[in-house]
């Protein structure tokens, strides 16, 4: 066992894993890893159980120092990664000696990259899970420097070998396949038609909680009044009244009171909108 | 009853009063804690919904419970809090005009009502209760409080509520407690979890 001390926390760092699903009627968001699959990589490469805490970067990377030898691999947005100063392999395991430095660079291409450490970083669940959870404040802490984070013990598993995959490319435009409903009919036939042919672009305002849209044609609606509240899903796309859709993402509230055209389903095209940066064209296609 | 299929693996069935949803809710704990649910991941009810959420096939679900008869609520049903209040709220007297009573007569009143918690949001730990008449509905407040006080008491609309932590807020605030209604290291974490009773005493008067 052994710790990390955050070097450099850039510009929004977490500690991620699985979440905390299944507390929804109490108010608690499910949260967890945005990019699920690069999530899961990096702890099946170091031969960590798969529900282990990693590290999320957003856009920046982070810095780290361990007090003692361990492994660490960088998964998701691609990225520099350096050990005292050289250049070593990203997407693969790396030894990190005693006090030297972990550099993890900014994304070259995508947002998030997945900084993750054999043993996992075993700060004190909170309901089950180590997230943290931006919406609700609970789990540990955003990253600061000066921070150290605890590291678990290594398990039974050994450290795979290679594990040779493709550096992901960060898609030209998002798709994101979308099934209609459960409140679709709050807008009008035109509208709805209209949104298989348009294209938005990803806000700069997109956060954890969701992934907003901008420079799309607004979805008009067909009735007036308001929606009592209700429970909304991981993918749900709401519509607030400036009528831009909003794809909820993992630290989404659990109820709210705007119409949701669709739902789009976790898996790869949630961990895709998850590496998608302001920009990026976004367009919703009917799911199968 | 009507029943939307949300996305690929969730159901909304919509309702049209909280009575309803309080008792499909209490109906779809019943069924699940005898095992005759099927897999469900969550269960959230909300102002005139219920979610179910990590369900294998929505649409069958939800064919399966349209035929449900579902019992009216029993007002035994559902554990019961207790919670302590003192009256001390900056909105009381307000709340009091109002009502059209003095503010002496607002603990008698909230003392009297027994509350149900309906769902949860806005917090971890926040419950919004019903059980207030409607001619005891009063008006959230034309500016809302950037910062309520952990413990807060207040009503809005057809409900009440009890702040769990600080933060911001328009409700109407009539008084405070001790009680812990949000702890993550305690089983249950939340005081207020959905289908719950609620009674509030004055403290100091038991």
């Amino acid at each position: 066992m052994t710790e990390l001390l955050v070097v450099r926390p850039g510009a929004l760092t977490t500690v991620q894993d699985r979440g905390r699903p299944g507390h929804a009627h109490l108010g608690v968001p499910r949260s967890g890893a945005l990019d699920t699959a690069a999530y899961a990589l990096a702890n099946r490469l170091l031969g960590n159980p798969p529900d282990a805490a990693v590290l999320e970067t957003t856009l920046d990377g982070v810095s780290l120092r361990a007090a003692a030898l361990t492994v660490v691999v960088v998964t998701g947005a691609p990225c520099p990664v350096r050990i005292s100063g050289r250049p070593v392999a990203w997407g693969a395991p790396v030894g990190l000696p005693a006090g030297a430095e972990l550099e993890v660079g900014r994304a070259e291409s995508g947002l998030r990259s997945y900084v993750a450490v054999r043993g996992g970083i075993a700060v004190a669940p909170v309901l089950g899970s180590r997230s943290t959870d931006l919406l609700s404040g609970l789990g540990p802490p955003v990253l600061s420097a000066g921070m150290t984070l605890p590291v678990g013990p290594a398990g039974p598993d050994p450290v795979p070998g290679a594990d040779a995959y493709g550096l992901p490319a960060a898609p030209p435009e998002l798709l994101l396949p979308l099934r209609p409903g459960p409140r679709a009919d709050w807008f009008t036939g035109a509208s709805l038609a209209g949104l298989w042919r348009s294209v938005f672009r990803v806000s700069p305002s997109s956060n954890r909680i969701g992934l907003r849209t901008e420079g799309g044609p607004a979805l008009v609606r067909a009735r007036a009044g308001e929606l009592p509240s209700e429970g909304m899903v991981l993918g749900a796309v709401q519509v607030p009244p400036d009528g831009l859709p909003v794809v909820f993402l993992a630290d989404h509230p659990v109820t709210g009171g705007y119409p949701v055209v669709g739902v789009v389903g976790p898996g790869p095209a949630l961990d895709a909108a998850a590496q998608a940066r302001p920009g990026t064209p976004v367009r919703f296609v009917r799911a199968r | 009853m009507r029943t939307l299929v949300v996305g690929s693996q969730a159901l909304l069935i919509e309702l049209d009063s909280a009575d309803e949803v309080a008792a499909l809710h209490a109906e779809l704990l019943r069924r699940r804690d005898a095992g005759a649910l099927g897999p469900v991941r969550d269960l959230v009810p909300a102002a005139r919904t219920v979610l179910l959420d990590g369900v294998r096939d929505p649409a069958a679900l939800g064919a399966r419970i349209a035929r449900w008869e579902v019992p009216p609520l029993t007002s035994g049903e559902g554990p019961l809090v207790t919670v302590p209040v003192r009256y001390d709220g900056p909105d009381l007297a307000e709340v009091a005009r109002l009502w059209g009573v003095g503010p002496g007569e607002v603990p008698g009143i909230v003392g009297a009502t027994l509350f149900r918690v309906a769902f949860c949001g806005f917090a971890p730990g926040f419950g919004y209760l019903t059980g207030l008449p409607e001619r005891l509905h009063v008006p959230r407040r034309d500016t809302p409080r950037t910062a309520v006080p952990a413990g807060s008491l207040a009503l809005a609309g057809e409900y009440a509520g009890v702040y769990p932590r600080s933060s911001p807020g328009g409700w109407q605030l009539i008084g405070s407690t001790d009680a812990v209604l949000w702890d993550p290291a305690r089983e249950p974490a939340a005081l207020f979890a959905p289908g719950v009773r609620v009674r509030f005493t004055e403290a100091g008067r038991d």
